[in-house]
């Protein structure tokens, strides 16, 4: 039977029930919520796919320097990816993972942080590193796991990480960086920083059960941190539609009691815009809050991946070219007047050459030390490996030529 | 002192010492804690450094990580440590090897504890001994204390040291009493950790043991001595690292080896004790190793069937017999 629009109203002011969790009103009328919205969240975009403003009404303009600096290290990142990647297929380096086409989520958000902000990467995310200023030597250092490599050679390429630059470790397996994130956050809030944490993760890693641990405590705990989604629609060869049936991420996060937004991930200026913001709330009202970047992962997953084996060659060529975050950004930066031809021939030519020099000088510099085999597996050296590494040095010393000559004692 | 109070007094102590010390885990604070370990304490430090967290132990060992990473020094309470495998990838892939991984820029100095082995009719899923799981991994500490002044040296130690420690404690144990001294009562109190300790001096046949088994050791000496046998009993106390010179200084002593532990057979830590005496002091063995520990089945219910699932004090008393009065190898005893 049918009820009046004015009788259901009746019924839900006057019957409200108490329940643990707080009052809900109640309805006589059967209703499941559906599965989906009839309209998909939408999605924040300040540039169409021209590089043209669609509205400035209410955008505060972002200086010429931070926009020269923004799309010269979006550049940066994509030669840094192509050349990398080359020298890999050339088995100089043994793996190598691009971040092609999402050269805007990667820099413009880095751009919107501070330095005091903790980042804990996924592995798709250099770019945060390079806007904060590591060298293109200190990446090429840890590529080749030689003696400069700040990670001392411990682990395969890519997986960079800097102390100094607030970057946390590159770790393997998928959304572990989640929870930590939140602990992260818990710590800065009881210093009370003016500071929040930023962790990233795929599409892909919001299935894992960690996502789910981390978003619903960092509600519960109240911690400042931002979740950054990269939904770039492909984990290795595994698309969205068989990832989840929701409407992507941004809609879980209500779930969670967590404020959540949809952006265009290949606009910088609207993902400049919603970090800038996202950090604000995280930091002054003390909560989390999840950014959901719809972009396209225009590379294969890794240099161990052919990603032509599961998707069109025309879809991964559409992207390339049409739907390119960082000619779109140039558009902007050129229409202002703050770039042109000759700056992004001689920008591509000197990144070109350092990136060729970082390589070369890399490839040549000595590998780690014997001793750190040995140290940093616990804060001071237990004895069974001082043992160990004083055998092995003597075996060594006694039988030169089974060793290996490129590893320094 | 009960085992009990001992954690509760260490873990009192060093969160008032130092106010980068917290503690999570399901029940700790209000609850007072699943077994009471944490009794007082949301009281006395408030709910910003004893937390409640929801269930879910890959999401809190994952955020206790994270805050070790960043600073602070969380104590993660596994309401036992079979829960702790829903959150192994947390604390073997992220604590045990983040150091090494960053080549040092990232420390962590979090401890994971909780009650480890089989307490009393628990059935399979809530009675495993994960001592030489994480013992076999770099990285990692592995501490099992027995008694109240092992509970109290070894917590301090494991929270003040910089490097991740698994602190396997035992529910049977909790309400045991032990004798302390003034010394160990003392807020300073602290115990190195890659130590054994003698528990009771012998010649003629040493035993190792770890945790409740120790209790367990010292009863077999008391029959063993009736019998003219005087057992060394050695409290391992630290499973990773292990104290290899000072098994093998007793091993050297008298000749002859019993390990005695709860856990599987199978890779457990009287497989490694005995490889190391292998390795260090074959010369010096009159009798091949007995290991003495859980038998190879996920552990049962019934009582009389858990009772013959783990190791009890006659089958220590034999295995030592065994060890002192054989010289003849097992295996040519056999008949195939």
């Amino acid at each position: 039977m049918m009820k009046t629009v004015s009788t259901i109203t009746i019924n839900l002011l006057c019957q409200a029930l108490d329940f643990p969790g707080g009052k809900v009103a109640y309805i006589s009328e059967m209703r499941f919520i559906s599965e989906s919205n009839d309209k998909r969240i939408p999605c924040y975009r300040l540039l169409d796919d021209n590089g043209e403003l669609i509205e400035d009404s209410d955008i505060d303009q972002i200086s010429k320097e931070v926009a020269v600096k923004m799309y010269s290290e979006m550049v940066t990142l994509q030669m840094m990816d192509t050349i990398f990647y080359e020298a890999q297929r050339q088995g100089r380096i043994s793996f190598y993972v691009t971040s092609v086409g999402e050269e805007a989520t990667n820099i413009a958000s880095a751009a919107a942080l501070a330095a005091d902000d903790v980042v804990l990467p996924q592995y798709r995310e250099p770019g945060v590193l390079l806007w904060r200023g590591f060298t293109l030597e200190e990446f090429a250092n840890q590529c080749f796991g030689n003696k400069a490599d700040y990670g001392k050679g411990r682990q395969m390429p890519i997986h960079y990480g800097s102390k100094k630059l607030n970057y946390f470790t590159v770790s393997s397996p998928i959304a572990t960086q989640l929870p930590q994130a939140v602990g992260a956050a818990y710590s800065l809030k009881m210093d009370k920083k003016d500071a929040c944490v930023v962790t990233y993760i795929g599409d892909g890693g919001t299935s894992e059960g960690d996502f789910h641990a981390a978003l619903n405590f960092a509600a519960v705990m109240e911690a400042p941190v931002i979740f950054i989604c990269r939904n770039n629609g492909w984990a290795i060869s595994t698309h969205i539609t068989e990832q989840f049936r929701s409407d992507g991420i941004a809609v879980k996060g209500q779930a969670y009691g967590i404020q959540s937004i949809r952006v265009d991930g290949n606009d910088a200026l609207a993902v400049y815009r919603t970090i800038r913001a996202a950090r604000e709330i995280a930091i002054s009202e003390q909560r989390p809050i999840l950014v959901e970047a719809l972009t396209y992962r225009v590379g294969h997953h890794s240099t161990s991946d052919d990603s032509t084996k599961y998707r069109p060659a025309d879809e991964i060529e559409y992207w390339k070219m049409a739907r390119n975050p960082v000619n779109r950004f140039r558009k902007w930066v050129e229409r202002n007047g703050w770039w042109s031809e000759k700056e992004e021939s001689e920008l591509r030519s000197s990144i070109r050459k350092q990136l060729l020099q970082a390589i070369q000088v890399a490839e040549k510099t000595e590998k780690p030390a014997l001793g750190n085999l040995f140290s940093d597996v616990y804060d001071l050296p237990p004895s069974n490996l001082r043992e160990q590494e004083k055998q092995l040095r003597e075996t060594i010393n006694r039988h030169p030529q089974d060793y290996p000559s490129d590893v320094p004692m | 002192m009960m085992v009990r109070e001992a954690l509760n007094s260490a873990l009192d102590e060093e969160m008032s010492a130092d106010p980068k010390v917290l503690l999570m885990g399901e029940e700790v604070g209000e609850y007072q804690g699943a077994y009471k370990i944490s009794k007082g304490l949301l009281e006395k430090y408030g709910p910003e450094r004893v937390l409640d967290t929801p269930i879910t132990e890959a999401g809190f060992t994952g955020i206790g990580v994270g805050a070790a990473f960043y600073g602070l020094k969380p104590i993660v309470e596994f309401m036992t440590f079979n829960f702790s495998m829903q959150a192994i990838d947390h604390i073997i892939n992220s604590a045990a090897k983040t150091s090494y991984m960053s080549a040092g820029q990232i420390s962590v100095p979090i401890v994971f504890r909780g009650p480890n082995g089989a307490a009393a009719g628990v059935g399979a899923q809530h009675s495993q001994c994960y001592a030489s799981w994480y013992a076999s991994c770099p990285g990692l500490k592995v501490l099992a204390p027995y008694s109240s002044e092992d509970a109290r040296g070894l917590l301090k130690a494991a929270i003040r040291d910089p490097d991740p420690v698994v602190f396997l404690e035992n529910e049977l144990l909790y309400g045991e009493s032990f004798p302390v001294s003034a010394e160990v009562l003392d807020s300073s109190f602290c115990l190195p950790i890659g130590k054994a300790k003698i528990e009771r001096e012998g010649k003629d046949v040493t035993i190792t043991a770890f945790s409740k088994m120790v209790g367990y050791a010292l009863k077999a000496a008391e029959i063993l001595a009736k019998d003219g046998i005087s057992a060394e009993i050695i409290n391992l106390r630290s499973i990773r690292p292990l104290d290899r010179p000072a098994i093998n200084a007793s091993v050297r002593k008298t000749n002859r080896l019993v390990t005695v532990e709860e856990g599987f057979p199978q890779h457990g830590v009287g497989a490694e004790i005995c490889a190391s005496i292998i390795e260090d002091s074959f010369g010096y063995l009159d009798a091949p190793v007995e290991r003495i520990t859980g038998a190879d089945v996920p552990m049962p219910y019934a009582a009389n069937l858990e009772r013959m699932a783990l190791p009890q004090v006659d089958d220590i008393v034999r295995a030592a017999r065994r060890a002192c009065y054989r010289s003849v190898p097992m295996a040519a005893a056999q008949s195939y």
